[in-house]
């Protein structure tokens, strides 16, 4: 990242570098004081704005819809890699009548909007007759089918990624077919789409927040109600303010969870590799290869 | 049948708005996430930093808080005052540019080094060499995740509905008004957008990927 697009800079590059850092710290300076200036002057910063936060029910409400939306990207996290591996192996199944539907659904899900499917669940069944469709089993549903499909290529793209040989070995073995992608192939692509995996985790956290627009009682939700509170003086901002950095928080948690459990299954391997040096050897190739 | 029929005004006033919302936030998004970029990738470390606290706070928000902001919380700021539809575009704009932004950012990592160096060794500058060297081969490689980004913004315009933007995502709720049903009005939403997924953007992001293949 340092040095390939540009050389080690000289004096004169070195004080070029010092001036445009500090415009540059000089002009985002300017907007954040921009914003912080104009907040302040519409007063949002006043104690009576931020009045509502310090009572107990309400920061206890807003604890509670934190647990809402981990629960539905729980709910929606499982379901959408279980949906996910099975759309994949449907994909890659020998029959025609298997792939070839699977790979209508995938495309097709793919293409429809997750707030449309939320609405379809919530608005549209309920008057077919279908009942107990709560905005908490749209929500979940939806993002199920969504993620789902759009993890299933991953996971395709993990498994055809793999070398041919894994397979073949696998059969050699004796191993079944199920067993081969289920012991085999899907741990490996599994492993080597981890990052792809991760990043598409907190897509789902992220995507539970639509749930606000089908009165989904979720962290932004109740943020937005509190923050439409007249006698309180309407702080819409100090409790966006408020979803907001609760949303990055929480976001930021579940990358660095990933990034341990990355760092967990890369050390998998190497602390192998370096307790017993000699019947690495062979697979360690093999290993490289699936990494890569 | 006759639920779009009848509502026909509704829905072409639905996806023109939707066609806006996306056509201008993808142009906004491209130039602002390739400035992003290229400051991220720049030698100067403030810029690099402002790069990365931008890319990391918005990627890490969920886009109905963003919107929420422009739509809902920037009117209390008494700045000038921007209709819903300009307010959804800077928000569509913001949060995509960071996904645009990522995307060229990981393309210009599959530029070959020496490409970089020859470049540095015929004396050229960071900014030429970013821009006469660089970026032309990262963009051609990195149009099928770049055309991903903007299918994912096509998709997310229907945020703004909740927003009060008279756009695809918000038909359903003016169908109601009218009597029709949901469900017939939102499966007809989905057959559109399908269409303009699988009809239009993926056929284009294929010929693009052909037209623009690099030869190495």
């Amino acid at each position: 990242m340092t040095s390939i697009l540009f050389d080690a800079p000289g004096p004169r590059a070195r004080s070029r570098n010092v001036v445009l850092s500090v415009i540059t710290v000089l002009v985002v300076l300017a907007i954040i004081g921009f914003i912080i200036v104009r907040f302040t002057q519409s007063g949002q910063f006043t104690a009576a704005k931020w009045k509502i936060f310090t009572f107990p029910l309400v920061q206890k409400t807003i604890v509670s819809s934190i647990g809402i939306t981990l629960s539905a990207f729980a709910a929606a996290a499982v379901g959408s890699l279980l949906f996910g591996i099975i759309l994949a192996f449907g994909r890659l199944s020998d029959y025609r009548w298997i792939s070839l539907p699977c790979y209508w659904v995938t495309e097709l899900l793919r293409a429809i909007p997750v707030l449309i499917m939320m609405m379809i669940l919530y608005y549209g069944l309920p008057p077919l007759g279908v009942h107990g469709i709560t905005p908490f089993t749209a929500v979940v549903v939806a993002l199920i089918a969504y993620n789902g499909s759009v993890l299933a290529e991953i996971f395709r793209a993990g498994i055809e990624s793999l070398p041919k040989g894994q397979k073949e070995a696998g059969f050699a073995i004796g191993l079944s077919k199920g067993k081969v992608q289920r012991l085999i192939l899907l741990p490996q692509a599994v492993r080597a789409m981890l990052p792809v995996i991760i990043a598409q985790l907190v897509v789902i956290l992220k995507d539970t927040a639509l749930g606000f627009i089908i009165t989904f009682n979720e962290i932004l939700f109740q943020a937005n109600y509190f923050g439409t509170q007249a006698q309180y003086g309407s702080p819409v901002l100090p409790a966006l303010m408020v979803a907001g950095a609760t949303y990055i928080v929480l976001c930021l948690l579940l990358s660095g969870v990933a990034r341990w459990l990355e760092w967990r299954l890369r050390r998998g391997p190497k602390s192998l590799k370096t307790a017993a040096p000699m019947n690495l050897d062979v697979d360690s190739g093999v290993g490289l290869s699936a990494g890569s | 049948m006759n639920t779009l029929t009848d509502n026909l005004e509704l829905f072409t006033t639905g996806f023109k708005n939707t066609g806006i919302l996306f056509v201008v936030s993808a142009f906004f998004a491209l130039i602002l996430g390739t400035v992003v970029a290229a400051m991220r990738v720049s030698p100067v470390p403030a810029m690099r930093g402002t790069g990365t606290l931008y890319v990391n706070t918005v990627r890490n928000m969920p886009l109905t808080v963003i919107l929420a902001f422009f739509a809902l919380g920037y009117p209390k700021l008494g700045l000038v005052p921007v209709n819903f539809i300009t307010a959804a575009t800077i928000g569509l704009s913001l949060y995509t540019a960071t996904y645009v932004a990522e995307a060229i950012r990981s393309g210009i990592n599959t530029v070959p080094v020496g490409q970089a160096e020859a470049a540095r060794a015929i004396g050229l500058p960071f900014m030429q060499s970013l821009t006469l060297v660089i970026l032309p081969q990262a963009f051609r490689s990195v149009i099928p995740p770049l055309f991903n980004v903007f299918i994912a913004l096509l998709k997310n315009t229907t945020v703004a509905a909740g927003f009060s933007v008279l756009e695809a995502g918000a038909i359903r709720a003016n169908l109601s008004e009218r009597g029709y049903p949901a469900l017939t009005g939102l499966l007809w939403v989905a057959l559109i957008f399908v269409i303009l997924v699988i009809g239009v953007l993926s056929p284009l992001q294929r010929y693009f990927e052909n037209k623009w293949r690099v030869a190495r």
